[in-house]
């Protein structure tokens, strides 16, 4: 089939494999492929420079919204930055509300990411169960926060709402329910055997090069190398809790398939056990308007692993720098590797596997030309001229309209 | 005047038209039920049909403009052309001849190529994509789907297809030594009508649409009422060879226009078998996963070739005890 006939696809900034706007640039031969451009930079909002511009307070919320599915795990680490800076002893209880809100976040997250998965490679089925049962955990986020996403439950110094003895008594039945259907989900995952051809075998990432790609969250962990910040630099109130990182040996999106089923069954118990220690007390402590100045580095684990935040205060009711290291940042290094090799066919899943979040990861690229010396960042005004000259070349010329309206004034 | 009646209204194009989209209605809505959701309402096909038909056809400024718009219309003649072949329900298609079983296969096979030009030649690069995929997956499905029908045809020693119902007819039994050809032909069957788990020509996630990118309004309703109307052909093809029928007493009128209880009946069978064969392809799209093309290609001839095989050689060796 055309073995001589090289040639390049486009997936994406805009294509249906893709949720966000991102750009891989595929060589084929036939259906093999050859080589992948990765390209960043189509969704990038600037919220980091943003960040300076506001106060902490509005920061969280700002924090809040880098990430639509992991929100609550960006303010959590955003505040924990603001926190030690402040020198701030959260309240037990609130705490455990954080953590609590943390574990729901990404029993829902991972939920999504197995349906987009099947969606991925034609299994729909999956995807309209889970996605059904996604809608329970979303539920019980609506009823404890008032949000399905972007929950808006963590403050400087604790959290803004506390949970019932009613609320408490709905999640564990809900966890329950959702046990049962997960397990029916790992049946399925180790059984179907047109979903497990699929899987098995496709985006291998040995462990030497997760090593040295520095893969995080499961993708890492589905490559042997056992590496969770909820145990290794426990926050929140996980030093308090028991369960285990899961991890194995498979290598590849099968494996990162089960470690993320398998790490849904720990985040149910994890609930469990915040149902029933939770202790009693107050939720928040008031935080100072003015935080003192230093800097500060925050670790948490998302659903798709790692986060990073980094905060500098000059003594202001606003942070002079705020830095965000999204997971995926640290994970889509690793998709040129996983795809070397491979078909078509194989790219949707390959990409999905990371449990990509390309707005979290998105940021300025500035090319600066070695040969000329000269750097490829534009202005405000360059942009605007460049602009007005774009359309006059293609007939579109407003000047002699503008020079009517300057008369008319 | 009789001519034209079969050829347009019964059982010609608008019948099999409205035949086709209670079949894609009855398939999603199943698909549906099974995947926990609501499902479409029951008129859905015939709206999504009108809304394509009063859309504008756009044809990319590269692509050879006769044959992106002969492509579907070459795709639904055939199509239709094939049902005219196949007995409905008492034994007598509208027109039969003996080797009419060769031809019924070949025009099903005819849109599938009409697939691959309006793919190829629309010069997108996911639209070629898509078109090589479809001619790689004709290879692996169409032989098999051939042993498949042909050792039937081979046991009931006609090549007709009418010849074939009335030998299974007056031979009910022998229907169940057929199933493991039935099977073969159904999972080709499934490659021929581009669904899950061999959907891999119009993969969503890969290639957009596959050969369909490019095609929009008219052009693409007659393409999507060429893979419904190929659904029910196809089904009838599987439920004329390889379901037994009710041998209806008094219905050896003449095909088509009968109006006798005995006619119901029959027609009532033959339009439960089909649904049960629509029913087993949307059961197929539910609980598969897409596979590649690599391993839709080592499937079809690892597994199903050789399974349609030994129906061919069980059927030699059954023919011989029966003419002994």
């Amino acid at each position: 089939m055309h073995e001589s006939h090289k040639f390049k696809i486009p997936i994406g900034p805009q294509h249906p494999a893709l949720k966000e706007p991102e750009s891989f640039s595929v060589a084929l031969k036939g259906e093999k492929i050859l080589g992948v451009e990765i390209r960043l930079g189509y969704n990038h909002r600037g919220i980091e420079k943003a960040c300076e511009e506001r106060t902490y307070i509005q920061d969280i919320y700002l924090a809040e919204r880098i990430c639509g599915i992991c929100s609550h795990s960006h303010s959590s680490c955003f505040i924990q930055c603001v926190e030690e800076l402040a020198g701030l002893e959260v309240p037990k209880r609130g705490l455990f509300i954080r953590t609590l809100i943390g574990e729901l976040e990404r029993v829902h997250s991972h939920f999504l990411w197995l349906g987009v998965a099947g969606h991925e490679v034609g299994f729909d089925t999956l995807l309209m169960y889970t996605w059904r049962d996604r809608e329970l955990v979303m539920d019980l986020l609506a009823g404890l926060t008032g949000n399905r996403v972007n929950y808006g439950m963590n403050t400087i110094g604790g959290v803004r709402r506390d949970v019932t003895k009613e609320q408490l008594r709905k999640i564990k039945e809900t966890v329950d329910v959702l046990e049962e259907r997960t397990m029916y989900y790992i049946k399925i995952a180790t059984s179907e055997p047109t979903l497990i051809n699929r899987l098995s075998g496709v985006g291998v990432l040995s462990r030497e090069d997760t090593l040295s790609l520095d893969a995080v969250g499961p993708t890492a962990r589905a490559s042997g190398v056992s590496r969770d910040v909820r145990r290794d630099d426990p926050y929140a109130a996980y030093a308090e809790l028991n369960f285990y990182v899961i991890t194995d040996d498979h290598c590849d999106v099968y494996g990162r398939t089960i470690v993320r089923v398998k790490e849904l069954l720990e985040s149910f118990k994890i609930i469990r056990e915040i149902v029933a220690k939770i202790p009693e007390g107050p939720i928040a402590v008031k935080a100072p308007r003015r935080i003192p100045a230093g800097e500060a580095l925050s670790r948490y684990e998302a659903p798709r692993g790692e986060d990073m935040h980094y905060v500098k205060s000059n003594g202001s009711d606003k942070p002079e720098r705020v830095k965000v290291r999204a997971p995926t940042l640290a994970n889509v290094q690793a998709v040129k590797h996983m795809l070397k090799d491979r078909y078509l066919a194989d790219l949707p899943i390959v990409i999905a596997a990371i449990d990509p979040c390309f707005s979290c990861t998105d940021r300025m690229v500035r090319l600066d030309r070695m040969d000329k010396g000269q750097s490829d960042v534009i202005n405000w005004k360059q942009l605007h001229d460049y602009s007005l000259g774009w359309h006059r070349e293609h007939g579109v010329d407003f000047s002699s309209l503008n020079e009517r309206l300057k008369k008319a004034l | 005047m009789r001519e034209l009646f079969n050829i347009i209204v019964f059982p010609g194009f608008i019948f099999l038209a409205l035949f086709g989209f209670a079949a894609e209605y009855f398939d999603r809505r199943m698909h549906a039920r099974l995947q926990n959701r609501k499902g479409p309402p029951w008129f859905q096909p015939v709206a999504d049909f009108i809304k394509l038909i009063s859309k504008e056809d756009l044809i990319p400024s590269d692509a050879n403009a006769g044959m992106f718009r002969m492509a579907p219309i070459v795709a639904l003649a055939s199509t239709v052309t094939a049902f005219l072949y196949i007995p409905l329900w008492n034994g007598k298609a509208l027109y039969s001849f003996n080797g009419d079983v060769i031809v019924v296969l070949y025009f099903l096979t005819i849109p599938t190529m009409a697939i691959f030009i309006g793919g190829w030649y629309s010069t997108s690069l996911f639209a070629r994509l898509g078109s090589v995929r479809a001619i790689t997956q004709l290879f692996a499905y169409e032989v098999p789907l051939f042993i498949g029908i042909l050792s039937a045809a081979l046991l009931a020693d006609s090549w007709s297809l009418a010849g074939i119902v009335r030998f299974y007819n007056s031979h009910p039994l022998l229907f169940i030594c057929n199933i493991p050809g039935f099977v073969v032909s159904l999972v080709a069957l499934l490659g021929k009508l581009e669904r899950v788990p061999f959907d891999i020509p119009e993969a969503e996630t890969e290639i957009v649409a596959g050969a369909f990118t490019e095609y929009s309004g008219r052009l693409l309703a007659f393409f999507r009422m060429t893979l419904a109307i190929e659904m029910v052909v196809g089904a009838s093809l599987l439920a004329a060879v390889f379901l037994p029928t009710v041998a209806v007493p008094g219905a050896s009128g003449s095909a088509g226009t009968g109006l006798y209880p005995a006619a119901f009946i029959g027609f009532g069978v033959y339009l439960i078998e089909v649904f049960f064969i629509v029913a087993l392809i949307s059961l197929a799209r539910t609980i598969f996963a897409r596979l590649r093309l690599d391993q839709m290609v080592v499937f079809c001839w690892k597994f199903l070739a050789p399974l349609g095989i030994a129906q061919l050689l069980l059927n030699l060796y059954l023919k011989g005890l029966l003419t002994r």
